[in-house]
């Protein structure tokens, strides 16, 4: 009698461990079903609507048929080179700091918690402190013609330098990796492209021809007027790009944070007492050394923030608020794709649901590539899972 | 020669070694700089670049505070307007419609506005998607970390990571024209015949948006947040514990049961909490479905608005200052929530997996 009693209830144990064995299966294929359903559709509406048009035209207008969405591109492509300028050095910045300066301390114990207390706020709520912080608010300022002038001429130099200074150093660089060539032939090439560079800068400025990327940022970014007793500047107090541009640089910060400081913990300790021991100084050694080697790990953890704030549309809903036009200025509404697609998705036209469908696709398929990057780098070489 | 050439220093060691047994013989004189030591002198001290680096990455890292007190000042600066009118009543209280007794939710017209609604709202579609999402996201990550075989378990997760990945807007898009069609034609009309005598499944919405349409799409949005954290936690159990369980004879699940969900539990409390967290403050899809009608309804399948919906909705067009006051109020509110939730849910995980590598080996 007990035995069979002993039976049944191992029977009934089996039964059990079979049941939920199945169940997890079956939860497994429903939680992939939709996925796969999503890229099913996405594809499937997708790939019909898109053609050149869509990445040369600017949309059409309401009813017609055709056009693009080239100008949300641009506007997406503004917007987060953008917020990767902000984003991204203060991530790698405060990354830095938890993994090699405050290691264990209370205040970087603190900081990662904050980061990460902060990658949970809605993104809607950023949307709502760039608006009060630059759409809500009218920063403008009075110059008189002489500063003005000066101040212009100053940037316009300055970012013409930079830039050409990057030039310096990139072919420094490619001259250094030929090993062949000798030390003086570098500073030849090195002066000569320093005389060149500030003789173009100020024949650019004498000419007034548009500067570098620097100067355009800059100047796009601020509404100049004049006036009779100088200019005013002035930005913000309207829906612009740069509102926008702010929201999603704030939510790149703590994701970037995060992965930068994950990265730099799986650099083997050996490798800075190495560079220390060589007498580098530290900072050195950490931009060097350790960032360097993490690098990898670094920028595709950029990529993931990146890729995750390219589909954000909730903060630009009333920052960067859209555009059907060509715009690429930083002080006035700028299309983006994801705003685009809100915008189409609840259209009366079949013809922008398409469009809807094929913006979605070019996304998804941004955001595979870099969800599929990350996966790639950090799973071999250095930075596999050493920690 | 240019000094800053790394390839000096390797070299100069070498022709070095010669003055040592000099000075150790004479050791009145003078003692000689070595080679390495002059090198170092001649290139200056690099403590203030060193500290001029450390307390620039040291406001890099300040400024995530700037950030959060940033925010919560500008939601408290603008939400003002709307606090001085109606004080904390705004959450629990709705004015009442002279002719016909209603209560009057959301009127920005006559500049009448309370947030019972949408905090409703953002509490049913956040519930149901719990719901929803929890066992489904417990069944994964126990078919993840304890039966999976091993050729499965990386194509398996980083699928699941790829559903976290998809943005709410095409989660959205993807709600709008595939999954609430299918609430309309098949779903909705089956719950009301089978379940309508609850009362909590009506048929007088015919748009198929709603609760429902919110809650299921929320809930697969939440679920790899779910599912991953809790596998994380299920694999910071030591293996230890499964041994032990096992050799008392236990079968897989009761193994599962009792030596892994146990231990688990706090954790897998933190990543619920945290998903919970996710779904409070999404926005995007939750607008294209909820329906956006400011009203409260038992029925699940009513329309509906939530928190992130009515800011997405509004904001832009906001008409008056007090209404633009009241929106930031409810963001202040989603902020609040969503801070406190989040600050729970990341204690409760840290709690779990923190100690564990110590504890594995």
């Amino acid at each position: 009698m007990s035995t069979s009693a002993l039976q049944l209830r191992s029977r009934f144990r089996a039964i059990t461990d079979h049941t939920v064995t199945v169940l997890a299966i079956v939860a497994t294929i429903l939680v992939i079903a939709p996925l796969a359903v999503i890229f099913a559709e996405l594809i499937y509406k997708g790939i019909s609507s898109l053609n050149l048009d869509f990445f040369t035209k600017v949309p059409a207008p309401e009813g017609e048929t055709g056009g693009g969405m080239a100008n949300a591109i641009v506007g997406s492509a503004v917007l987060l080179g953008l917020s990767s300028l902000i984003g991204i050095p203060i991530g790698i910045g405060s990354g830095i700091y938890l993994a090699e300066f405050g290691r264990g301390t209370k205040l970087a114990n603190t900081v990662r918690f904050t980061a990460d207390v902060l990658n949970g706020v809605p993104s809607i709520v950023m949307g709502v402190t760039a608006y009060a912080l630059i759409v809500a608010i009218k920063y403008s300022f009075h110059l008189s013609n002489f500063i003005f002038i000066a101040l212009a001429g100053l940037i316009y130099v300055i970012s013409n330098l930079l830039f050409i200074g990057i030039l310096i150093l990139s072919v420094r660089h490619l001259l250094r990796s030929a090993r062949s060539f000798v030390w003086s032939i570098r500073v030849v090439v090195s002066m000569i492209l320093a005389g060149a560079a500030g003789i173009l800068s100020l024949g650019l400025l004498v000419l007034r021809l548009p500067g570098p990327l620097a100067f355009s940022l800059v100047k796009s970014a601020i509404d100049i007027v004049q006036d009779d007793r100088g200019y005013s500047l002035s930005f913000g107090g309207h829906f612009s790009a740069l509102s926008g541009g702010v929201a999603l640089g704030i939510m790149m910060i703590p994701t970037v944070c995060r992965s930068t400081e994950e990265m730099l913990l799986m650099v083997p300790h050996a490798v800075r007492e190495a560079a220390l021991g060589l007498g580098v100084p530290n900072w050195r050694s950490v931009l060097s050394i350790t960032v360097k080697t993490a690098s990898p790990g670094i920028i595709t953890g950029c990529m993931l923030a990146f890729a995750r704030v390219a589909g954000e549309t909730a903060p630009l809903l009333f920052t960067a608020l859209g555009n059907q036009f060509w715009s690429t200025s930083l002080n006035e509404p700028i299309a983006a794709l994801p705003l685009q697609i809100y915008i189409y998705a609840s259209s009366p036209y079949e013809d922008q649901r398409r469009m809807a469908w094929a913006g979605a696709l070019v996304l998804i398929a941004l955001i595979v590539i870099a969800v599929s990057l990350v996966r790639w780098v950090t799973s071999r070489g250095v930075l596999k899972g050493n920690s | 020669m240019d000094s800053t050439l790394p390839e000096i220093r390797i070299h100069q060691p070498q022709t070095e070694p010669a003055p040592e047994p000099e000075s150790a013989v004479a050791p009145a004189a003078v003692p000689e700089h070595s080679v390495i030591r002059r090198y170092l002198l001649a290139r200056g001290n690099s403590a203030v670049t060193d500290h001029v680096f450390k307390v620039l990455m040291l406001l890099c890292a300040l400024s995530i505070f700037l950030i959060v007190a940033l925010i919560a000042y500008q939601l408290i600066d603008k939400s003002q307007l709307n606090w001085a009118q109606s004080g904390l009543k705004f959450f629990y209280t709705a004015s009442k419609d002279p002719v016909t007794g209603q209560p009057v939710y959301w009127d920005p017209v006559n500049g009448d506005f309370s947030a019972i609604p949408f905090i409703y709202g953002t509490l049913v579609s956040s519930f149901l998607s719990l719901l929803f999402a929890v066992p489904l996201a417990i069944g994964v990550a126990i078919f993840l970390t304890e039966m999976c075989p091993r050729f499965l378990r990386g194509p398996l997760a980083f699928l699941t990571e790829l559903l976290a990945a998809i943005p709410s807007i095409i989660y959205g898009l993807w709600a709008i024209f595939v999954l609430v069609p299918l609430l309309r034609e098949y779903v909705n009309p089956f719950l009301f015949k089978t379940l309508g005598w609850t009362g909590l499944f009506s048929d007088d919405n015919p748009t198929g948006l709603g609760y429902m349409a919110a809650g299921i799409i929320l809930a697969i949005m939440i679920l790899p947040i779910i599912s991953s954290l809790t596998r994380e936690v299920m694999t910071a159990v030591p293996h230890s514990q499964r041994e032990a369980v096992l050799a008392l004879g236990a079968t897989r699940w009761e193994m599962i049961r009792m030596g892994v969900l146990r231990n688990a539990r706090i954790g897998i409390v933190g990543a619920v909490i945290l998903g919970l967290g996710r779904a409070l403050g999404e926005t995007m899809a939750v607008t294209m479905v909820i329906g956006n009608t400011p009203e409260v309804h038992k029925s699940l399948l009513a329309n509906g608005a939530s928190m992130a919906s009515v800011i997405a909705n509004e904001f832009a067009e906001a008409t008056s200052d007090l209404h633009r006051s009241a929106l930031v109020e409810i963001g202040l509110a989603l902020f609040v929530v969503t801070i406190i939730v989040n600050a729970i849910a990341q204690v409760l995980v840290w709690a779990v997996t923190r100690g564990t590598p110590s504890q594995a080996h």
